[in-house]
């Protein structure tokens, strides 16, 4: 049987239907800028960007951009009622302070430790550019990652050591990929979910590291797109 | 009577120092004092160094005073292209591969925190960010009850500029929507801080409650409005 893998979209379906109701949340850029639009309607989650929003909304793409209203990829956003903005101490305090539920990312690598790579590739000739990713990490009270499950080159992006430069040490939760749904928990990496039709032991020859199947994982179903 | 409001950009920003240390407001095109950069690249200062989220946003501003062989050193947090399709830092960039201009990397809460500790008139700090990574080498680094610090300094500037919505002759500002972002901090951290104002208003127009920078952190107060230096 062959394994058809998750869109990105319905990697950020996944993640949306697992943010709780009253949860305050920074989305990262690429998947995780998704998760906004499958957030379910009846749950306040409450959007935080980097420059100081809380309670942003979706982008309206017939207002004319306002430089004011911004997220942290410099795209269009409104604000919903009971929004707040504040200046950048007050932001990174939400965010550094432990303030933040959640976080969504992107990654270059995951290590088993719950190590982050998602900033610099380290190759010759990048300008090195953080924005606030470490911060994110050292504070959000979760991290979970979005990626692929492997490299352009089919190279696992789940590994013992993160040979790319470190956001954070120890910090990711858990993973969302085009294939599973893995906690990071002391001592080992837990499969909650697989796509249909994967066994372990295909998930485990495109994983670096020791993989378990938690009892109750369920298959991950997909929805609409 | 105290009067902080100057008739001119070119006034504000006239007895700038050659490696003076410049906050400059702004995350991405979002409150950037415009032009109050231009009126620093006719004022002709050198060897600066310019502390901003961002190492441009297009051709006009920062870029010009890059371009320009104006700026010697950028601490940045995000000093990359966020669009590739119409790179906005695109004048760092060549000058950063040229070897021209030195960059300073700090993730954007340690650059607002170490600007709030000089503001506040603290010494270094222990933050956990950046513990770990190599944003961190060359850093004291310390573990209290288990969680690893990085120690970092205070980061004071000789000058701040700044974008606010409207000001007083006291210097008290308010910012529009997420055009704050790091002026209120900036205003504090700088010996001279100098803030253009869509809208200059008379004292007490501005509600006490709703002043988000009070005019103690503020020495000069310009029109800008849409008024562009060439």
């Amino acid at each position: 049987m062959s394994i058809e893998k998750l869109s990105r979209r319905e990697i950020a379906r996944l993640v949306a239907q697992d943010i709780p109701d009253g949860a305050y949340v920074n989305l990262g850029i690429g998947i995780p800028t998704l998760v906004a639009a499958f957030l379910p309607s009846d749950r306040d989650v409450i959007l935080h960007t980097e420059n100081g929003i809380v309670g942003m909304g979706p982008g309206d793409p017939g207002m004319p951009l306002d430089l004011d209203l911004i997220n942290a990829s410099k795209e269009a956003v409104t604000l919903l009622p009971g929004a707040s903005i504040t200046d950048h101490v007050m932001s990174f305090a939400m965010m550094r302070g432990g303030h933040l539920d959640l976080t969504v990312l992107g990654a270059f690598q995951v290590s088993g430790g719950g190590d982050l790579a998602n900033w610099d590739t380290g190759e010759p000739g990048t300008i090195p550019a953080v924005g606030g990713a470490m911060d994110l990490v050292a504070g959000a009270r979760q991290v979970y990652i979005t990626m692929e499950h492997v490299t352009k080159r089919g190279e696992p992006k789940i590994v013992q050591q993160c040979s790319y430069p470190l956001t954070g040490s120890g910090v990711v939760d858990r993973i969302y990929t085009d294939l599973a749904i893995i906690d990071i928990t002391p001592g080992e990496l837990m499969v909650r979910g697989m796509v249909a039709g994967l066994t372990l032991e295909a998930l485990q020859a495109v994983t670096d590291c020791p993989l378990s199947l938690a009892p109750d994982w369920r298959e991950l179903i997909v929805e609409a797109n | 009577m105290l009067d902080k409001i100057v008739e001119s950009l070119h006034e504000a920003v006239a007895d700038v120092q050659d490696g003076a240390v410049v906050l400059i407001g702004g995350f991405g095109a979002s409150g950037v004092p415009t032009e109050l950069i231009c009126a620093l690249l006719e004022q002709g200062a050198r060897d600066l160094t310019i502390v901003n989220n961002n190492a441009g946003n297009g051709p006009r501003g920062l870029s010009q005073l890059v371009e320009a062989g104006r700026v010697r050193k950028m601490i940045c947090s995000f000093a990359r292209s966020s669009d590739r399709k119409n790179p906005n830092a695109a004048a760092f960039a060549d000058a950063y591969r040229a070897g021209r201009i030195e960059l300073e990397c700090v993730p954007q809460g340690t650059m607002a925190e170490r600007m709030r500790a000089a503001g506040a008139g603290m010494g270094p700090f222990f933050t956990p960010t950046s513990y770990g990574t190599p944003l961190a080498r060359g850093k004291e680094t310390r573990v209290i009850d288990g969680v690893g610090y990085v120690l970092e300094t205070p980061l004071k500037g000789d000058l701040a500029l700044v974008k606010a919505q409207q000001g007083d002759r006291w210097g008290n500002l308010v910012y529009r929507y997420a055009g704050r972002n790091f002026a209120p901090v900036m205003c504090t951290a700088a010996t001279l801080t100098v803030a253009q104002v869509d809208e200059i208003v008379p004292l007490g127009a501005i509600e006490p409650q709703h002043v988000m920078t009070p005019g103690i952190f503020v020495q000069r107060v310009v029109q800008a409005g849409d008024q562009h230096v060439h």
